[in-house]
């Protein structure tokens, strides 16, 4: 197994089903020539020429738009949205488009977009471009919603996603392109849809996904040395959002807490919580808390939006306070 | 080195106190077992004793406060300490006791006048002891009843429904006394003394009868007697041995010696029956005791209840080491007592520790009646009244003093025999009362 970045295992997926299928494109701003705000890219406009790597103008609307015309006619597009918070500018196509129009014209259309976007705070880029808006996505049934936390994960996901009929919005966070990970050998698909325990413990159960697995890790381990083993689920998919290994981590050990890096309020962890509430209530013996990010547009100054956003030590208090 | 005196947990599931009144001020010396102020929990008004000497240094909050329990209350250390805000060493007051079988030591007494009044009225009357009404409930050994839904995790809740365990008696030990799946187990394993294996009793639905019909709430004294008394009846099997006394010369003494002691200190019959059956009990420690499952608890002291009416129920006050009491300490104790219980003010260690019990009913012309057993004690003797009556001596008919009590006891503890038996060594003491005054 290969230890790679996040950055090239999503690289590698984006070749591989190039190369393997023709009807497989590129499209953004800056994807070509410059390979990429995120370098993603790099070398793929040489390799594949500007008719499957474009250029596009600076027009959200219009890159989605056009992924979503050449989609319905049986091309399988990658739109690429420098960062999630520009999709606001194209939510129209993405949550009113792209996830209805199987279902309005009695199936007589496919949908096999996929669009690749970056998102998370952490990199000082103000409010409104480091903004964490998963959980408003993940709301529209029709559109499936991915967001990997390993670089293995991300890989196998995308590679499924470019072959899904749906449209699936698959983000990337901007802080974890440089995460490196073991990569299986050779081509494999992981599932949408399948959450994963990626790490096994009997006291706690931590849900979280992309970021906020990094960070959960890494309080796992501070939990470890006082004797607390957590388990912790990573979703990978928030729509379809698959609990069955929450429910049955949770059942094991009682207590849950809810790690995400958006906004608390009508969140990933609410939805989660309530599933717990609904679907496992005679396991029940604390509230899940939820560990998300301050309810404040993300500072700019380093310290405050460091201080606004999850860290290490609020998901080990919250797991010493679940555990009371 | 200062003290923090936290807010004490009083009873079973008590979760906060009102902090009704400080009696010591900020800057007042306090020695170790002073009252510092009064709190009231959801059943009575309870007077905190300082668990330090020293200068009362600061009070942290204001009367009339709502106070968590553990919660510090307020600083007592040498006047020329320094106080931070975060004193190192938090004791809580000792009127906590933590057993297995003891959990609220206070009932809410409410206000009760108008039985004082009448015990007030009756004091100066040769034959009549205080009002002691047939059932006894103390929190000695109930988890009191609590206020709306028992505070449980949704896994605690099935757990206990599984096992059949009555959450209302298992201590949660989760945020806020909620009580989680460990306190279940734990009260599973017998670390806790919750009523296992015992079905909830139905209550059948009151048919209205008239326009008029009255919906009366249970303050929370009655509820707590009310479960207190389904427990009792329906997992302690009684049984009843009545026994009738002669006590001519006990109401001769008692006459003699009240002659030389001052109003307010006036022995009644009734500290006299306290003070003869804590006598007997020495002899019939098998009736000082309580069941426990596997095995039968003796207890080494004998501590008896005297259960005392107030405004919407009763409660029993409890005298300790009553066997090794003179009667004028024991009757002063017990008085003490009464008087607090009825005022509404008692303290944790007057209502807790019995070991056997007695309910004295003389004063309402009684002439016998039986006592429901207040678990987990094995036995409780109900009194009725001292009555002049024509009795057969030497085949002649003669006016005589007599009194009924009737035993009732835990079966599963004692037989008829060693009740009877019991009984007839009462008359020992009661029929030569001269015994109890050496």
């Amino acid at each position: 197994m290969a230890k790679i970045t996040m950055r090239e295992a999503i690289s590698q997926a984006l070749m591989e089903e190039m190369d393997r299928d023709p009807a497989v494109f590129i499209l953004g701003e800056e994807v070509g020539v410059w390979g990429g705000t995120y370098a993603v890219t790099k070398g793929f406009y040489d390799k594949y020429g500007p008719d499957r790597v474009m250029d596009t103008p600076i027009a959200e609307n219009a890159i989605i738009g056009a992924a979503i015309g050449a989609a319905m006619v049986g091309q399988r597009p990658v739109a690429e949205l420098m960062t999630i918070n520009f999709a606001f500018s194209a939510m129209d196509y993405i949550v009113n488009q792209a996830p209805k129009l199987h279902y309005m014209f009695g199936g007589q259309f496919k949908v096999p977009l996929v669009i690749r976007a970056v998102g998370g705070g952490g990199r000082q880029l103000g409010a409104t471009h480091s903004q964490t808006p998963d959980a408003i996505f993940a709301h529209f049934p029709g559109l499936k919603v991915v967001s990997p936390g390993t670089p293995e994960d991300a890989k196998g996901l995308l590679k499924t996603a470019i072959r899904s009929d749906d449209p699936v919005l698959f983000i990337e966070h901007a802080t974890m392109y440089q995460v490196r990970g073991e990569v299986p050998d050779g081509e494999y698909l992981i599932p949408i849809g399948k959450s994963k325990v990626q790490r096994e413990g009997k006291d706690v159960t931590i849900v979280t996904y992309a970021k906020g697995l990094e960070l959960s890790l890494k309080a796992a381990e501070e939990l470890a040395k006082g004797g607390i083993e957590a388990e912790i689920v990573d979703l990978r998919t928030l729509r379809p959002l698959d609990m069955e290994p929450v429910l049955e981590s949770f059942k094991k050990t009682n207590r849950a807490i809810v790690v995400e890096e958006g906004w608390k309020s009508y969140g990933v962890g609410s939805e989660v919580a309530s599933r717990i509430y609904e679907q496992a209530f005679d396991y029940v013996d604390a509230p899940v808390l939820r560990v998300a990010q301050k309810e404040v547009p993300l500072p700019y100054n380093r310290t405050l939006e460091q201080s606004a956003l999850p860290q290490v030590p609020d998901i080990v208090a919250a797991v010493k306070e679940v555990l009371k | 080195m200062a003290e923090m005196i936290s807010m004490p947990k009083l009873g079973f599931d008590m979760q906060e106190g009102v902090l009704v009144r400080w009696v010591k001020n900020e800057g007042e010396n306090v020695n170790k077992g002073d009252v510092l102020a009064e709190i009231e929990t959801d059943k009575a008004t309870v007077e905190v004793e300082s668990s330090a000497s020293g200068v009362v240094r600061k009070l942290l909050v204001e009367a009339g406060s709502v106070v968590p329990v553990g919660d510090p209350i307020a600083v007592v250390g040498s006047a020329d300490e320094k106080i931070d805000d975060a004193p190192t060493k938090v004791v809580e007051p000792p009127a906590e006791k933590k057993t297995d079988d003891t959990s609220g030591p206070e009932l809410k007494t409410e206000e009760g006048q108008a039985r004082k009044e009448q015990s007030e009225a009756k004091a100066a009357e040769p034959p009549a002891p205080p009002a002691q009404p047939a059932v006894i409930a103390t929190a000695q050994t109930a988890a009191p009843a609590q206020e709306g839904p028992i505070k449980a995790s949704p896994l605690a809740k099935k757990v206990a429904r599984d096992n059949n365990v009555d959450l209302s008696r298992v201590q949660g030990t989760g945020p806020g006394g909620r009580v989680v799946r460990k306190d279940v187990e734990a009260a599973l394993s017998g670390a806790q003394s919750a009523s296992v294996g015992r079905q909830p009793v139905s209550t059948p639905m009151p048919v209205p009868v008239s326009a008029e019909d009255q919906a009366i709430p249970l303050t929370k004294l009655r509820q707590a007697i009310a479960r207190r008394m389904v427990e009792s009846t329906t997992s302690v099997p009684h049984f009843y041995v009545t026994h009738e006394y002669k006590i001519d010369a006990l109401m001769t003494m008692r006459k003699q010696i009240n002659e030389y002691l001052p109003e307010n200190e006036k022995l009644s019959v009734n500290d006299f029956i306290i003070k003869a059956a804590a006598l007997t009990l020495r002899e019939f420690p098998n009736l000082n005791s309580s069941f426990a499952g596997d095995k039968v608890i003796r207890h080494g002291s004998v501590n008896v209840g005297v259960a005392v009416a107030v405004e919407g129920g009763l409660l029993t006050v409890v005298n300790r080491n009553t066997d090794q009491q003179p009667l004028r300490a024991l009757s002063a104790d017990v008085k003490r007592m009464v008087a607090g219980a009825r005022e509404g003010k008692v303290k944790p260690g007057d209502i807790e520790g019995s070991t056997f019990s007695i309910s004295n009913l003389g004063m309402f012309d009684v002439e016998n009646f039986a006592a429901i057993i207040n678990p987990p004690e094995a036995g409780i003797i109900a009194v009725g009244s001292a009555r002049q009556v024509p009795v057969v001596e030497n085949g002649e008919v003669k006016i005589g003093w007599r009194m009924k009590a009737t035993i009732s006891v835990d079966h599963r503890v004692s037989d008829g025999a060693e009740a009877a038996q019991f009984m007839q060594k009462l008359a020992e003491f009661l029929e030569n009362p001269v015994r109890m005054l050496v």
